[in-house]
């Protein structure tokens, strides 16, 4: 059986006064599947990443999740559909807690909350809540931090808490932009290895836009390399990577 | 034709002035990334010099033209810089609004300390006068007529515009001024000093909001501190049309503006409702459409201070850990306090002061109202005063046409209130920070200059009594103060519940990042919408208690300028916390009244609080948001985290709480609220 097609790009354009930054680029991810996207500094593929979440209204072609139109739709509603994600200059909520995070994003999911509830007095967390954000919490070993402010957290920590909260809305596709920036090597390793587990956990798949080759080799199966707006290769990450002319785009003289 | 012609040559003058103001914004907000709420209240000041010395001490017209517009307003410029603007490069667009604010409502008030007087006094043109009663020449041609100050006015903001756009395009301060809104850092790097740009930068626009406030000669016969507040909308929608960045269309809006101003005044019937109404809201209404619909502004991104990438950006505040004991014990200590000052006022103080008691506990009402949208929301909304009115007014309409009952009316103009806050949320909430700003003031003086002089709204005269419920009479002060203190009551837990549940969490999350609270599913328009109605609702519950505690309609009450007053007073004593709103609402009423009771007759009359209370009370509570910037937790958070602080270390003797939860996690600590 074949794996069923979560989220597809077909032939997206986009054009900013006269340069086009992308140029009918398509990509797909199946579900399950740790997918990535790389290439060179302006090659597109932020500009790409926003045509999908929504930030960009591509000039042409299409972005379609689980067979529903995206593009138009409102960003909030993404996570609705099961879409989650990342930042690459982490986003935090300023003065809360770690778990606090997490527990905004399990009400987000449940969309139950309201003025009324709230003035029922019935508005803060339940027990269940607790208990599903600190199964997230264990599975990528923040526990012990739960009650710790955001702001007491390492950069690395930081970024888990973020990986976290975009668990909590069960989604069944992740967008990652550049999770390992201002990481260093150890904690670009060590979040590689969380990625894994958690999507074989979850079964999530995932949208890794990445800079560092090293993760990428580390955890995707296939690869869409981007250059000049245009997809110049695609395929299963050990391919891709050795081929000559992804080699000569992006990696220069490695 | 004439009459087009005459419009235009009326309403040129008064344009001009508009566009000088424009000017000034624009270059601060450029190349300082502040947008000066203060600028009229700068203008004000020139004015209040020239007349002081032009007409109190009989000045040389050029004297007083140059101490006024070359010395005080570019002084003016500097030291608001220096001691300032400087530190709040990289502090968020929030805390500079915030400052700004308290300058506009502290400013006008130090100056008519200063000059004494009353709050208005007359306008002297720049032009020499020749005829016998002392007005300026006037030329006349056919049927048309300028005089000669109006020719001044245009002359000067030409020469002016001219000269500051032949600065930008030519003269080498205006390429490093250029280059600094453009970079900062590549400013500095080739070695130029940043700083000093700046704080050229600030008192250039400082001298343009000095000579629209002497050249003001053809728009107002008398000068007070609303006039200003006037011009500087108009010329914030004059900026608007120029994109806050076009000097050129600025001029253009301005002027644009004038003229129609003057068109109003030949086309609408004169006395007609329309007239009244609609022509000073003109300002109001262009700006708050410009807002919403002008392309120019469609790159909604504000203007960031270009030097704050110069400095490090300031460390995140260190969130204070409080036990949960300790929680408990200051919300107890808080609510004991205040319960047995509310009885001690019952029992021990005349009706004067429970009176002055109980107008105070209105107000905590209508201050929880900010503390909802400004404290939980983050939103900068200037037209609570708006609401409160409409409050106000459906309660006396309600009581009088209808004869409902008076506790009823209450409610039901908290709801209207509601209602309209939540539609005038929808199309509104798509602008951000400083937009939002701007629209909520010019709604709140649009319901001030079109709504409020309508017969139908505001009924000046409408008496209303107050409740009776069941066999209890609230009529007496002494009884409607329990009334009011048992909604404060219900006002404030409700808030509080409303700050723990699903939506405070929501607002917070959105406060935080509004990117990543989106990325879970929260719909930022909803839950704004939800604060928006929300608050006006509390501020129309407050507007309503207030109109029958007065027993009629006090328009003064619900006016915009005492609008801005509460916002500032909340915001420096602590937006986020019920406690501050609270101290807030008893403050304002309480304090000019305690401070005239001091009489310290070694200072001059003007400046003794005995002799003017309330001029000193708003400079001070304007003087008071300069410390947002600093604490924007609020005055009292701030000492009450410094005080939980000292009793932990000691009295209690506890190691810091943090270091000990690092390492052990054995103590249970949460973060404050």
């Amino acid at each position: 059986m074949s794996p069923t097609t979560l989220l597809e790009a077909e032939g997206v354009t986009k054009r900013f006064a006269g340069i086009t930054a992308l140029s009918r680029a398509s990509l797909r991810v199946d579900e399950g599947e740790i997918v990535g996207l790389i290439g060179p500094n302006g090659a597109g593929k932020t500009t790409l990443f926003d045509c999908i979440y929504g930030y960009l209204r591509p000039d042409g072609g299409q972005v379609r999740f689980c067979g529903e139109d995206l593009i138009g739709r409102r960003r909030h509603e993404r996570a609705r559909l099961g879409i989650g994600r990342t930042f690459q200059r982490i986003e935090l909520f300023t003065g809360m807690s770690v778990r606090d995070h997490l527990l905004v994003a399990e009400r987000a999911r449940q969309g139950t909350g309201g003025l009324w509830r709230d003035l029922r007095g019935k508005g803060g967390p339940t027990s269940e809540e607790v208990a599903r954000v600190d199964e997230v919490l264990d599975l990528l070993g923040l526990l012990d931090l739960a009650e710790r402010p955001i702001e007491a957290l390492s950069l690395g920590r930081a970024r888990l808490v973020e990986l976290g909260r975009a668990l909590m809305i069960d989604p069944r596709l992740l967008l990652l932009d550049e999770p390992s920036s201002g990481l260093d090597g150890d904690e670009t390793i060590a979040m590689g290895g969380v990625l894994t587990r958690v999507c074989a956990d979850r079964q999530v798949a995932v949208l890794l836009v990445e800079h560092d080759v090293e993760l990428v080799r580390a955890v995707t199966s296939r690869l869409y390399v981007l250059d000049f707006g245009t997809l110049i290769a695609e395929g299963a990450t050990d391919t891709v990577l050795g081929d000559e002319a992804v080699r000569k785009a992006y990696l220069g003289s490695t | 034709m004439t009459d087009l012609l005459n419009a235009v040559i009326g309403g040129t003058p008064v344009g001009c002035v508009f566009a000088l103001l424009a000017v000034g914004l624009v270059l601060t907000y450029r190349t300082a990334g502040v947008f000066n709420l203060a600028f009229g209240a700068q203008a004000f000041v020139s004015a209040a010099v020239y007349y002081d010395t032009r007409v109190r001490h009989e000045w040389p017209i050029w004297a007083a033209l140059v101490v006024s517009v070359f010395v005080v307003a570019p002084l003016l410029g500097y030291l608001l810089d220096r001691a300032l603007f400087r530190h709040l490069r990289t502090a968020r667009s929030i805390a500079k609004l915030v400052t700004t604010l308290g300058l506009l409502v502290a400013i006008p008030e130090i100056t008519k300390l200063w000059f004494g007087g009353g709050a208005s006094f007359g306008v002297k043109g720049i032009w020499p006068t020749t005829d016998e009663i002392g007005g300026p020449t006037i030329y006349r041609w056919g049927d048309y007529a300028v005089d000669g100050n109006q020719v001044a006015t245009v002359l000067v903001t030409l020469a002016a515009v001219a000269a500051l756009t032949a600065m930008f395009r030519w003269s080498q301060l205006g390429l490093r001024m250029r280059a600094t809104v453009e970079s900062p850092r590549m400013t500095e790097l080739a070695g130029i000093n940043a700083d000093r740009i700046s704080t050229f930068a600030w008192m250039l626009s400082s001298l343009f909001a000095g000579l629209a406030g002497v050249l003001l000669a053809p728009l107002f016969s008398q000068v007070n501190n609303e006039n200003f507040l006037f011009l500087l909308i108009a010329a914030m929608a004059a900026a608007a049309f120029g994109s806050l960045r076009s000097i050129p269309m600025t001029l253009v809006g301005g002027i644009a503006l004038g003229i129609g101003y003057q068109l109003l005044y030949t086309w609408l019937p004169a006395g007609s409702i329309l007239s009244q109404g609609l022509r000073p809201a003109l300002p109001f209404g262009a700006l708050f459409l410009l807002l919403l619909f002008w392309p120019g502004l469609r790159d909604r991104r504000e203007a960031a201070d270009p030097l704050a990438g110069v400095d490090p950006p300031p460390p995140a505040p260190a969130a204070t850990l409080r036990t949960r004991g300790m929680t408990i014990s200051t919300r107890v200590l808080g609510v004991g306090v205040f319960v047995l000052i509310s009885a001690g006022v019952a029992w021990f103080f005349d009706d004067f002061w429970v009176l002055l008691f109980v107008t105070g506990i209105v107000y905590a009402v209508i201050f929880c109202s900010i503390t909802v949208i400004t404290g939980m929301a983050g939103l900068l909304s200037l037209s609570q005063a708006a609401f409160a009115g409409i409050g106000a007014f459906t309660t006396a309409q309600l009581v009088d046409r209808f004869g409902m009952q008076v506790l009823l009316a209450i409610v039901l103009g908290a709801v209207l209130a509601a209602v309209v806050g939540g539609l005038f949320a929808l199309p509104v909430l798509r602008l951000e920070g400083l937009y939002l700003a701007l629209a909520t003031l010019a709604f709140a003086a649009m319901f001030q200059f079109v709504v409020v002089p309508q017969d139908w709204a505001g009924g000046r005269n409408l008496e209303i009594p107050r409740p009776i419920i069941g066999s209890i009479d609230f009529s007496s002060t002494r009884a409607y103060y329990f009334l009011c203190l048992a909604f404060l009551g219900l006002a404030s837990v409700a808030v509080l519940l409303i700050k723990r549940g699903t939506v405070g969490r929501y607002l917070d999350a959105l406060r935080g990042s509004e990117v990543a609270a989106v990325s879970v599913g929260i719909d930022p328009r909803r839950a704004r919408v939800t604060a928006f109605g929300l608050s006006a609702g509390i501020a129309g519950l407050g507007g309503g208690l207030l109109a029958v505690l007065d027993g009629r309609l006090n328009l003064l009450n619900y006016n915009f300028i005492q609008g801005l007053v509460w916002v500032v007073l909340v915001v420096t004593l602590g937006p986020r916390a019920i406690q501050a709103a609270i101290t807030a609402g008893i403050m304002f009423k309480l304090f000019p009244e305690l401070i005239s009771r001091v009489d310290i007759s070694a200072l001059p009359d003007t400046l003794n609080p005995a002799q003017n209370p309330q001029a000193l009370a708003f400079a001070l509570f304007g003087l008071g948001a300069l410390t947002y910037a600093k604490h924007p937790e609020g005055i009292i958070e701030f000492q009450t985290a410094k005080s939980l602080e000292f009793v932990n270390r000691h009295i209690l003797r506890r190691p810091d709480p943090e270091a000990e939860a690092g390492d052990t996690g054995a103590e249970t600590v949460e973060v404050a609220s």
